[in-house]
């Protein structure tokens, strides 16, 4: 080519230097995150990069949908399930770096209304005010089976077992119960963390298994500095204030 | 197989013929009268009819949610019957299901009407056919591909709603936890065996109404000429 020696040319072979030289210490890395960390993920990516100078792409889903993604060979690095099976799962299947999975937050489930007066404590659970309980699905979502475990505990899941409507994930959960057609669920405490407009009685710990949130770095990521350094930076401090800001608990 | 997916495929069924019934009185008089010769707003409420075509199901499931709820006219008629929402019941998902499949009922049978044009009715008018024996005995069997393609349409469209039905639900099992929601369940839970044998089987359902589909198209146009 004859043009190559024009100051254009130049000036984008420089920035291409440059750029090649930023791209050694800045990379960028792909996290799958189950949906209820949404926001908290988004904060924590922001700090993170404010901090690295790496870039973090966050993709948001079911955890189960993002593990069967995840086993068709989608190209997540970093992995922040809602449960602890999932991640445990990838592992296992050899999927994900076996020494990398460790809690990263433990969920905290309520009973909430959109009724500022109907949830003052359990007692709600056993009264006529109120048609339809909803919860997560037991069978998929965490949230679901810590809901139905702690309705065991109590005594009263048979008794509701008519009156449960069912969400497909903790978010349309809370959905059923804002719009009011579901009077009373069992929401997550991130859902409604500085929100006063309704009721809520924050279910005590020894009613349930502690809702264990895992992150794994996923094959593929293993040998992106940028993965690595996003799952050190969820440990640290930094991040552990953000996770806490906003409902949940830490290790 | 098991209990839930027999579960699963009677409710799913007897929600499409439902829907597909409810359609068919509603949507006949309606294509009727769109196929009738009118002004722009006449195409103004076909667009509202079209409306389920272009949207996606989960704007449709966002405002139903919020119209059946306790704050909407649902709830409003909820309310006389002593229940305080239409979210998560079996009329629920067939008020959605009738939004949401009506374009495949409705514009086939406006297309047959209009097939016919005119003169069909011009010369029974003639006889002296009355308009209600004018509309029975000319035009509705006149326009029976018509019908054939949108029942066909409208009950396949509806066994396969899932957007919908996921948010105005609540996966009652045997009353709102249809087919399409048993088998996302099944690949979130990873029973994939499960989720194979609904999926292979809506794909040969799927395949057979479209399949009849054509054959009655092709039929109409072999008629014609």
């Amino acid at each position: 080519m004859s043009t190559c020696s024009s100051p254009a040319t130049a000036i984008i072979a420089a920035a291409a230097v440059a750029l090649a030289m930023t791209g050694a210490d800045a990379a960028e890395t792909t996290v799958a995150v189950a949906a209820n960390f949404t926001e908290p993920a988004g904060e924590i990516a922001a700090a993170f990069g404010a901090a690295t100078g790496h870039t973090v792409v966050l993709s948001f889903g079911s955890t189960g949908q993002l593990y069967t993604q995840i086993t068709q060979q989608a190209p997540f690095e970093v992995f922040l399930a809602a449960d602890a099976e999932r991640p445990m799962l990838a592992v296992d299947e050899g999927l994900a770096v076996a020494d990398s999975r460790f809690t990263y937050a433990i969920g905290k489930l309520a009973l909430w209304s959109a009724d500022p007066d109907l949830v003052t404590d359990d007692s709600v659970l056993s009264s006529d005010g109120f048609t339809r309980l909803a919860i997560a699905n037991p069978e998929s979502a965490p949230y679901g089976a810590a809901a139905v475990e702690v309705m065991r505990a109590l005594e009263v899941y048979d008794a509701l077992e008519p009156r449960i409507v069912q969400g497909n994930n903790i978010g349309q959960a809370y959905q059923f119960v804002a719009t009011g057609n579901a009077e009373l669920g069992f929401v997550a405490v991130s859902q409604i963390v500085g929100d006063d407009t309704g009721s809520a009685w924050v279910v005590p710990q020894d009613l349930y298994a502690p809702i264990l949130q895992q992150a794994v770095l996923l094959n593929g990521g293993d040998d992106n500095p940028a993965s690595v350094a996003f799952l050190e930076f969820l440990r640290g401090p930094e991040a552990a204030e953000i996770i806490q800001r906003f409902g949940y608990a830490i290790e | 197989m098991d209990d839930a997916i027999w579960q699963a495929v009677r409710l799913t069924l007897v929600l499409a013929t439902t829907t597909t019934v409810v359609l068919l009185v509603l949507g006949t008089p309606l294509a009727w009268w769109l196929a009738r010769p009118g002004g722009w707003w006449k195409e103004a409420v076909a667009a509202v009819v079209s409306l389920p075509l272009v949207l996606p199901p989960t704007v449709l499931g966002f405002y139903l949610l919020l119209m059946l709820g306790p704050n909407g006219p649902g709830g409003w008629i909820a309310r006389s019957y002593g229940a305080n929402t239409l979210a998560f019941t079996f009329e629920g998902l067939v008020i959605g299901s009738v939004i949401y499949s009506m374009p495949f009922v409705v514009q086939p049978l406006r297309n047959a009407f209009e097939a016919f044009g005119e003169r069909p009715l011009e010369v029974a008018a003639t006889l002296r056919a009355a308009p209600v024996d004018r509309f029975f005995s000319v035009a509705v069997p006149l326009a029976r591909p018509g019908f054939l393609t949108g029942a066909v349409l409208g009950f396949a469209h509806t066994v396969g709603e899932f957007g919908v039905v996921l948010m105005v639900g609540g996966s009652i099992p045997g009353e709102t936890k249809v087919l399409s929601v048993q088998i996302y369940d099944y690949v979130e839970t990873l029973q994939w065996r499960q989720a194979h044998l609904i999926a292979g089987g809506m794909l040969v359902f799927s395949f057979l109404a479209i399949l009849a589909m054509m054959v009655i198209d092709k039929r109409l146009r072999r008629r014609r000429h």
